[in-house]
This record gives structure tokens, sequence and C-alpha cells, in this order.
């Protein structure tokens, strides 16, 4: 099982491009979409690159529930119990 | 202010004010006279129709019109009732017979669309404790299935057996029991899937895979059935689902399987019991295609895949951005600019060729796709007019 922090890091490490293209803070309660603007096609593609760098699938019936870095990273914890 | 139940849908009222500066809408295209197979007029023009997946151009084949309007005459306008209900008649069931007899598999269903087919098999046969692998670029009723059901839902790669193949593993033993989808030939760019690998990973895994063949029955392997046919690997594919609205020239859905179970789950499937089956008018041209795929498809198939190279390597010569193969779906890849592609479009539209617009998210990309499908029935005239109108807006396909 990995560390929150851990995803945490990691989740930073892949979306500090995208704020720093939007001009954006990046915390737990950034919003992917409204703060990111990450259209959906690029988050599809981003959300694989995540799961190969934890070597975990994310199912796509939790993405509905995926608002903020928060959202995701306390999904990633979960699928990687 | 108040918010407003349609306040979500701004995004579509932008692109619907884009395409009123046209003459033209490309969503909402008119077919105001069709007047063959491949030609209509529209927007008040004379229009070769290079985009209605009516690959083998049966409809208006005089045997499956006088079949359709022989049930029409005998059997009325419609069934006005489910499948379950009163909606199957004899003919629904023969179709049934003669879909299983043409793939050599003891089960069949008929549906009312291909959409439909989808949404069945997808939210009924894999439960909750199940999960499905689809291929990322799947049909949206691939999609729209999945949603409707319980299962864990999980997207691999494009066409890339290795990333399906991690993602079973991390299954564990959930594996077993997933089931893979993948399709035929992709609807988009008309690229197939890679059959023989996927076999390979469903196998090592214990998996089940589906194939959907709406755009390659008929079309692809000696005997039309597909891709699965094509690749040789009619033994390992559990699901085969199609559609009668492209290759057969009307309308409806299908699902055969290896599995006499599949009728067990018939009455389970919601989509196929809460609506109305399809008319006898449907059934029987369609039963009569079938017959003429089956005897006729050789020939059919040869006029489609000439009509194929001949439109790819006519645009492939422009030095546009396509698809990686030859096609009866030939897509050239526009870029991101929505106006340059309305306006691309609308161009053709105007030099008398109608083809598809795709554009995010419809598109697999971020980029903007002019698509299109060939027909048996286009002459090989059709087919350089089309390429010599792609020929005169190239500079703007180009410049992106």
């Amino acid at each position: 099982m990995k560390q929150y922090e851990e995803i945490l890091d990691a989740l930073y490490e892949v979306l500090k491009p995208f704020a720093s293209e939007a001009n954006k803070q990046l915390d737990e309660e950034t919003q992917l979409v409204a703060d990111l603007d990450i259209d959906s096609v690029r988050l599809l593609e981003l959300l694989m690159e995540i799961e190969d760098h934890l070597d975990i699938s994310i199912p796509l019936n939790r993405l509905p529930d995926i608002n903020t870095v928060r959202d995701l990273a306390v999904s990633l914890q979960e699928l990687s119990e | 202010m108040r918010r407003s139940i349609f306040d979500k849908f701004q995004y579509y009222a932008n692109l619907r004010e884009d395409v009123a500066r046209l003459d033209a809408n490309p969503f909402n295209v008119v077919v105001e006279q069709v007047l063959s197979e491949t030609e209509a007029i529209v927007n008040g023009r004379r229009t070769i129709l290079a985009g209605t997946n009516n690959y083998l151009g049966l409809t208006f084949d005089p045997r499956c019109i006088a079949a359709g309007r022989k049930a029409l005459e005998e059997e009325g306008t419609g069934t006005t009732g489910s499948r379950m209900a009163n909606g199957t008649y004899a003919g629904h069931l023969a179709l049934e017979r003669e879909l299983a007899e043409f793939f050599g598999l003891p089960a069949s269903i008929v549906f009312s669309t291909g959409y439909i087919a989808n949404l069945g098999i997808l939210s009924t046969i894999p439960g909750a404790s199940d999960a499905i692998l689809l291929d990322a670029d799947s049909h949206a009723s691939i999609y729209d299935g999945c949603r409707l059901g319980n299962a864990e839902v999980i997207r691999f790669r494009h066409n890339d057996p290795a990333d399906l193949d991690k993602r079973l593993r991390r299954l564990g033993d959930k594996a077993e029991s997933a089931l893979v989808v993948v399709e035929g030939i992709y609807s988009m760019i008309g690229d197939q899937a890679p059959l023989q690998e996927i076999v390979e990973v469903k196998r090592r895994h214990g998996a089940y895979l589906m194939v959907d063949e709406a755009h390659s029955l008929g079309v692809l392997g000696e005997h039309g059935r597909g891709l699965v046919e094509q690749a040789g690997v009619e033994e390992d594919v559990d699901f085969i689902v199609g559609t009668f609205s492209k290759s057969l020239g009307a309308i409806g859905g299908f699902c055969v399987s290896r599995w006499q179970e599949l009728e067990h789950a018939r009455y389970a499937m919601r989509p196929y019991i809460f609506t109305a089956s399809s008319s006898p008018s449907i059934i029987a041209s369609t039963r009569v295609a079938l017959s003429i795929l089956r005897e006729q498809g050789p020939e059919l198939r040869k006029r489609l895949w000439d009509n194929a190279h001949r439109l790819y390597q006519g645009l492939k010569a422009f030095g546009f951005r396509m698809g990686p193969e030859s096609s009866p779906v030939v897509a050239v890849t526009l870029g991101r600019s929505k106006d340059n592609a309305l306006k691309v479009w609308h161009d053709l539209l105007d030099k008398g060729v109608y083809v598809n617009l795709v554009m995010p998210p419809a598109s697999p990309t971020t980029e903007c796709l002019l698509r299109c499908s060939l027909s048996a029935a286009h002459s090989a005239a059709q087919i350089d007019a089309v390429v010599d109108a792609f020929g005169a807006v190239s500079g703007k396909i180009l410049e992106n």
C-alpha cells in the first residue's frame, strides 16, 4: 500500500506542467478541470500516465467522483491497497 | 442570477453559433433528396455521399427493396412491441438463425439497433463482480453500455496489447471473468485491432473477448465475417457484436456467441426488453442483404477495397496526415482549429462532396477529422471527384 503523501508527491510531479501553464499554485484543493484547464481527452491520457507510474488501474466508474487533486490522491490510495 | 438547467450546454450553444455563420450545419445535414446509394441533393446541390458507411452499397438493391415492401404489405409498418412481448415475429427468429449459421456459432440475438446491442451485452453480461477492459478508442455505444451496467470499467491504450496485458495482470484473479472489448475496424480513422496479439493476451489471462464488427462485417474476411475471420481467431472470440445499419443497408444490431448461455441472458437485458423490436420490413431487407453478402460478398468487397485504396492513395499524395492503413474508412486529420475545420468541411460540400466532420470529444484526439467512408457502389469517377475536391482545399488542410 502506498502512503498518501507519496501519491500526492507523484501527482504534483505529473501536474506541475499544467499548473505552470495555467499559472496556478498546486495544492490538494486544486480542481483538475476547472483550475488546470485540462480537457477530457488530455485528462484521460494523464490518468494513464499516473496509472503506469503507480502500477494501478483507475476504473472509469470512479471518475465522476474525482474533481480535486485530493479526490484523485484518495482514490489512488484506496486502489493501491 | 438564477441557475438554468441548460447552463451545461453552453459549449454546444457556442458551437451552434459558429456553425450558424455557414449555410450548412455539419451536425444537422439535411439530405433533401436521395438520388442513389452514393448521391443526393444536399443544400440544393447534387452531392457525392462519401460518409455514409454504406460499405456494400445495398440500400437500393432491388431484392432488398422487394423483400422490405412485401413484409410491409403483409406484416404492417411496425411490431409495436418488445421482442419479449408481442414483437418477435417469425422473421426475427429466422434472422437470428441465419446469423448464427453465417458465423457458425450456436447463439444469436437480434436487437433493434447496433447501439442497443452494445448496451444490452455490456450492461448485462459482465456483472458487479466482473471487469470490462475496453480499448480507449471504443465507440460511444461501448462506453454507454459499460455505464449502464455495474462492472468495473478499465480503459487500455488504443491497439496496445502490452497495455492490456498489464491491466489484466493488475486485476489478479478477477482477470478470469474480465471481458476485453475491441473493434474490428475503428470507426474514426479506420485502423484495425491487432486481434491475434489481443487473443494471445486474453488467453494468457483466461479472460473473455468481445469484438464489435460494426465497420468490418462484410468488409473483412474471406466470407465477410469481419476481422475475427480475417485474423483466424474465430475459436477464441466469445462475443461478436454488429449492426445492420452499415454493410447490410438497414438498421438493427446483433450479438452472436460461441456460448449457448447467451440465451439465458436475453431476458435480463433491459435494452432488449424495454424497446420495440425492428419493423418486419427492416428484418426482411436485412435477411436478403445477409444472403447477398454471402453470395456476392467477394465481388462487392473487391469493389469496396479498390475504391478504398484509390481514395487513400489519392489523398495521401497531397501529404495529408491520415490513418495508418488503407481502409473503407479514410480519415484526414485537420488540426485543433474548429473554425478551420468547419471551413474546410463546408468548402468540400460546396464542391459537391459530403464527408463527416468529427470534432473533439468525438474524435480520438484533440484534433478535428474529416472522415470519409467508401462504398462498393461508388464509381472510380466519383472517387476521383472526391480526391479533386480535397485537392482544391488542400492548402487549408495542410496549414494546420
